[in-house]
């Protein structure tokens, strides 16, 4: 499995650490809406097709990303930035569908 | 100043090794800079980052990622998005960097103890470091100037393209002896020379 890092270019996913589900949105660190820290913590899509992950490039620029997998055929079909400010620094933005 | 001791004495043994009757194809060095440093600027700083570069160092760094150069005392790369390795052959970069690239443009992150800087050269360069890393090699890939972060056997390492034919390697002081090591025993096959 090749991710195209958009500063890297393509690498193996071995330089990569699965950072864990994009769709989750954190609450308000001084909520109290035990339903939505539930729902943070447990709560998957666990979905049968493209799924919203972030990456962090750990073996390389070490940037964290947005990436859109499948989870059936392991298709990367978009990476980005997770955070804004270096888009700029992008030079792979043609071959972000890898 | 207190004299450096490199990590690789107990395995640097100069001369040529390896399969070298037929000609010796790799050329094994430590480049030892007096100074290595990391900068890196915050998000929308990046210019005035690249400008001090230039400055300090006077080295006018390409666009894109990864872009990088090198006169052959100082070298300059990119190695994530805003953050920069620069490395010189004499002591004093840190400090240089320290009174341009203020705490509103970004940090200043002084490596010279902290990295060891091997060079490989030679025809067979690119051969021998495709063993190690998963990334490509072949100069329009890896322009001169270049550089790379990426990892050997989970290790990081920083690559910057020096010459058609040569790559200087930037990898943790501590982990030096044994990448040197492994590098020795993956340029075998071809013949090697350590300078
Ligand atoms: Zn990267």
């Amino acid at each position: 499995m090749l991710i195209t890092c958009p500063y890297c270019g393509p690498r193996d996913v071995i330089e990569f650490t699965y950072q864990g589900d994009g769709n989750r949105e954190r609450p308000d660190p001084a909520s109290q809406n035990f339903e939505a820290w539930n729902a943070y913590v447990y709560d998957r899509l666990n979905p049968a097709g493209d799924h919203n992950e972030i990456w962090q490039h750990s073996g390389g620029c070490r940037t964290h990303l947005r990436v859109v997998r499948n989870t059936l055929t392991h298709e990367i079909s978009s990476v980005a930035f997770a955070h804004g400010g270096h888009g700029s620094a992008a030079r792979r933005k043609a071959e972000d569908k890898s | 100043m207190v004299e450096r001791q490199s990590p690789l004495e107990p395995e640097f043994h100069v001369g040529s090794h390896g399969n070298f009757e037929h000609g010796v194809e790799i050329i094994l060095t430590e480049t030892r800079p007096g100074s290595i440093v990391q900068l890196a600027a915050w998000p929308g700083e990046e210019k005035k980052l690249i400008a001090a570069i230039r400055t300090v160092a006077g080295l006018a760094l390409p666009d894109g990622a990864g872009g990088g150069l090198s006169d052959g005392v100082k070298s300059v790369f990119g190695f994530a998005p805003g953050k920069f390795t620069v490395a010189d052959e004499v002591e004093g970069l840190a400090a240089a960097f320290a009174k341009v690239v203020t705490p509103i443009i970004g940090t200043v992150t002084d490596l010279s103890h902290g990295r060891t800087a091997i060079r490989i050269a030679g025809p067979k360069a690119e051969w021998v470091l495709a063993k190690f890393f998963a990334i490509d090699f072949a100069l329009p890939a890896f322009p001169i100037g270049a550089g790379r972060s990426t990892t050997h056997h989970d290790v990081f390492a920083q690559i910057q393209r020096t010459g058609a034919d040569q790559f200087d390697i930037y990898v943790f002081r501590s982990f030096a002896r044994s990448f040197w090591k492994a590098l020795c025993h993956a340029s075998e096959e071809v013949g090697y020379e350590v300078q």
